[in-house]
């Protein structure tokens, strides 16, 4: 048998799980894993900050579907990692993180830079190895990809000493398929789940489906579709779900939850039967629960079985994958029409429609949600779109129509503020054929726009568009509505971002009429590298309509008349 | 209501402490937890006694086996079972009538394990309550040292659990 060091082997790993870019930052630790990794056909990503590898190793994730692999030196590289571990986690997005840790005689004995990586991190990865030779690398690395990417996917961590990594031994690629005793994450759908789910179907009126993540992570948009059309049941979508089915089809409603239109809402309000595939009942969705879809039954399909029962008791539960289950759903429906249903639900749009931000005419102010709907007209609908957290998120969500599975990037379950350029940079390296747009707060992209420099440095072209509104919106908007607004530490200075673009060798481009847009935005995709735009925006706009945390999903804030439409008479855009 | 939930977990470094953070994180409050060998090499069982309702304790089941190194779990308020429970009491002895004592001990099947000049060491074995029943027995005649295992548990009858099926 062939000899490798432990750094040889967690290279050969890699190659051998297909991995072609690692997102990284070296130090002490780590550097036996480095230096070998220059004999070897992996691109390396220089980041700068731990965190911008984790979230790079996200986005490339979801965009592309693989797994992605981030690395970081023991102690403060390590420590580093742990909000893009937990982002992971909570959205369910397969990455592997591997960390340099100090030589194994020294653990315990809090020498430099040793941190307990593995036990900081142990609540927010799905599963994570410590490791101290160079023969359990192999089955550590095999392992931790195969739990990343199969069930419910997550992030894994892999911390290796750094002996481990200098020692040499005897090693052979072990081919076989990875056992492990105690997990399983291919349940079979059972007949007797189905035939319950089936009855309850059958038995609708009023039916919604509400469509989550798990409808890309399963691959399932075509049988969800089909489902759909054949029980003829409308879809509400959560914000993970976006782009798992088309915006522009007839049944979907959009949206639902704290940011959603009303007659999404309404229509789960009033659902005789809610169809939840894999999504989870998040508080965001559901508002109160105590009062959510109170005549609804629920049928709950999610591949992993702690989600059911757990916000929301549901009366038929499936625990398998979804786009299986939906195959097998299929095989047993027959077809149904709940037209008056549909009609109901069109007749609840009432005048939100007319209300909507896109009707208001061009008054000379710049509106955010313009700025997006006009970015999602010119790029065809056919971009990558990674947003940040905040209020442009929610008007991406509302205003970006999105048509195929990954091509909405966004931070929801923890909603972590500096995702989106990492994330972005990450996306565009999945698919380098994809036009990339970050979209993301003043606030946000001064959290990791560092990462800028890493754009440069690998020549990565991507479009930032920042909506510049002078504020950390989202909160400054929960001070308006809920404290008097008084804003405590919201209002927000920036540095001039196109001397940051220019400083980092990179176009910028500013935009401060809506007149302005076209041109910004086309001049940013024409741009050889990575561009930026300042788009400033009215200051304090508000999303909605909105639900207020924990209230009932029927009690939100509606959308203001914006009394200006009537005054100008002016054509609506 | 008390949930005896049994876990068989893989011996590997690091179980304890994902089981126990586990229903740290989820905010469940442990009442007992023990750890011992099995039958099997490599397996080790966990007694968790947690107080919740049922709709939490089979939240946690759910939790438990997420965590890749636990095999299987078993909730024992479901099914008929033993459960025992252990305890090691110092009692003081100096300054009065060691009669007292020595009824305890003669009515409630306690061992005396040690005996001191001013303490008696009593060991308690029995189902939960029982022991729960000796040690106020005891109190009033002055206790110098407590411990307690926590409480293991089987199922009766010939159901086993076991976690030869994931070999
Ligand atoms: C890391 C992090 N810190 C704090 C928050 C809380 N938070 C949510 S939205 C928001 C404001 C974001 O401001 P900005 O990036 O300018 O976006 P906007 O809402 O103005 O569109 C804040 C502070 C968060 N989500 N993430
Ligand atoms: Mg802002």
């Amino acid at each position: 048998m062939p000899t490798r060091t432990g750094a040889q082997i967690i290279w050969e790993c890699l190659v051998n799980e297909e991995v072609h870019t690692v997102f990284g930052y070296p130090g002490g630790a780590i550097l036996p894993a480095y230096d070998a990794m220059l004999d070897y056909p992996v691109r390396h990503v220089l980041v700068r900050h731990e965190q911008g590898a984790t979230h790079m190793a996200d986005g490339f994730a979801r965009a592309g579907g693989g797994v992605g692999v981030a690395m970081a030196t023991s102690g403060p590289g390590a420590t580093n990692m742990v909000t893009g571990i937990a982002t992971a986690m909570m959205d369910s997005s397969p990455i592997v993180c591997i960390t340099g840790q100090v030589p194994g005689k020294l653990i315990g004995y809090d020498a430099f830079q040793e941190t307990d990586i593995t036990g900081i991190t142990l609540p927010i990865t799905k599963h994570s190895y410590l490791v101290t030779r160079a023969e359990d690398i192999m089955p550590a690395m095999k392992e931790a990809f195969h739990l990343a990417k199969s069930g419910r996917p997550g992030p894994v961590l892999v911390d290796i000493t750094k002996d481990a990594q200098q020692a040499s031994v005897e090693w052979m690629w072990d081919p076989r398929p990875v056992q492990m005793r105690g997990y399983r994450s291919d349940l079979p759908v059972t007949r007797e789940d189905l035939a319950r789910a089936a009855a309850l179907i059958r038995g609708t009126r009023r039916p919604v489906i509400l469509v989550g993540q798990g409808v890309i992570q399963s691959g399932a948009t075509r049988e969800l579709l089909a489902l759909a059309e054949r029980i003829d049941a409308p879809i509400a979508m959560t914000l993970l779900g976006l782009g798992g089915v088309p915006a522009s089809h007839p049944l979907n409603l959009g949206m639902m939850g704290m940011h959603g239109e009303a007659w999404v809402n309404h229509a789960i309000q009033e659902a005789d039967l809610l169809l939840a595939f894999g999504m989870r009942f998040d508080d965001r969705v559901t508002g109160n629960v105590k009062t959510y879809a109170p005549h609804a039954k629920k049928i709950h399909v999610d591949i992993d079985p702690s989600e059911i029962n757990k916000n929301v008791r549901a009366d038929a539960a499936i625990v398998a994958d979804l786009r299986e289950t939906l195959v097998d759903l299929l095989d047993v429906l027959e077809p149904a029409d709940h037209e008056g249903w549909l009609a109901h639900i069109d007749g609840m749009k009432g005048d939100a429609a007319v209300r909507d931000i896109q009707k208001l005419p061009d008054t000379g102010h710049l509106y955010a949600a313009h700025v997006i709907n006009d970015i999602w007209r010119i790029t065809g609908g056919n971009a990558v779109v990674v947003t940040d957290v905040g209020q442009h998120q929610m008007w991406e969500a509302q205003y970006y129509h999105h048509e195929v599975p990954r091509s909405l990037i966004t931070s929801g379950g923890l909603g972590t503020m500096g995702f989106a350029l990492p994330a972005a940079i990450g996306a565009k390296i999945a698919r380098p054929d994809a036009e990339v747009w970050a979209i993301v707060g003043d606030g946000g992209f001064q959290m990791t726009q560092a990462e800028l420099a890493t754009a440069a440095q690998e020549g990565i072209k991507i479009n930032v568009a920042i909506i510049n509104n002078g504020y950390l919106g989202m909160v400054r908007q929960w001070q308006e509505f809920f404290y008097e607004r008084r804003y405590a530490a919201t209002p927000l200075r920036s540095p001039d971002f196109l001397k940051i673009a220019d400083a980092h060798g990179l176009e910028g481009f500013r935009a401060e009429k809506r007149s302005q847009v076209n041109d910004v935005v086309e001049r940013a995709r024409a741009a050889d590298g990575t561009a930026l735009i300042d788009f400033r925006v009215e200051q304090e706009d508000s999303v909605y309509p909105m639900v207020p945390a924990g209230a009932d999903l029927h009690a939100m804030i509606r959308r203001p008349e914006r009394t200006v439409l009537a005054e100008t008479g002016a054509d609506p855009v | 209501m008390h949930h005896t939930l049994v876990a068989l977990v893989e011996d590997k470094p690091g179980v304890l402490n994902r089981v126990a953070s586990l229903f740290r994180r989820r905010n469940f409050n442990i009442e007992s937890l023990t750890v011992g060998r099995t039958a099997e090499p490599g397996i080790s069982r966990m007694t968790i006694v947690i107080d919740s309702d049922q709709a939490s304790a089979e939240r946690v089941t759910a939790y438990l086996y997420k965590l890749v190194n636990v095999l299987q779990v078993e909730d024992l308020g479901m099914v008929p079972a033993v459960a025992r429970d252990l305890a090691l009491v110092k009692v003081a002895v100096a300054g009065h009538d060691r009669g007292a004592l020595l009824r305890v001990v003669d009515e409630t099947r306690a061992h005396i394990v040690d005996t001191g000049e001013q303490t008696m060491t009593l060991e308690i074995t029995g189902e939960p309550p029982h022991v729960d029943a000796v040690i106020s027995r005891l109190e009033p005649l002055g206790i110098v040292e407590m411990v307690r295992t926590g409480q293991v548990a089987m199922r009766r009858g010939d159901t086993a659990l076991s976690a030869a099926q994931y070999s």
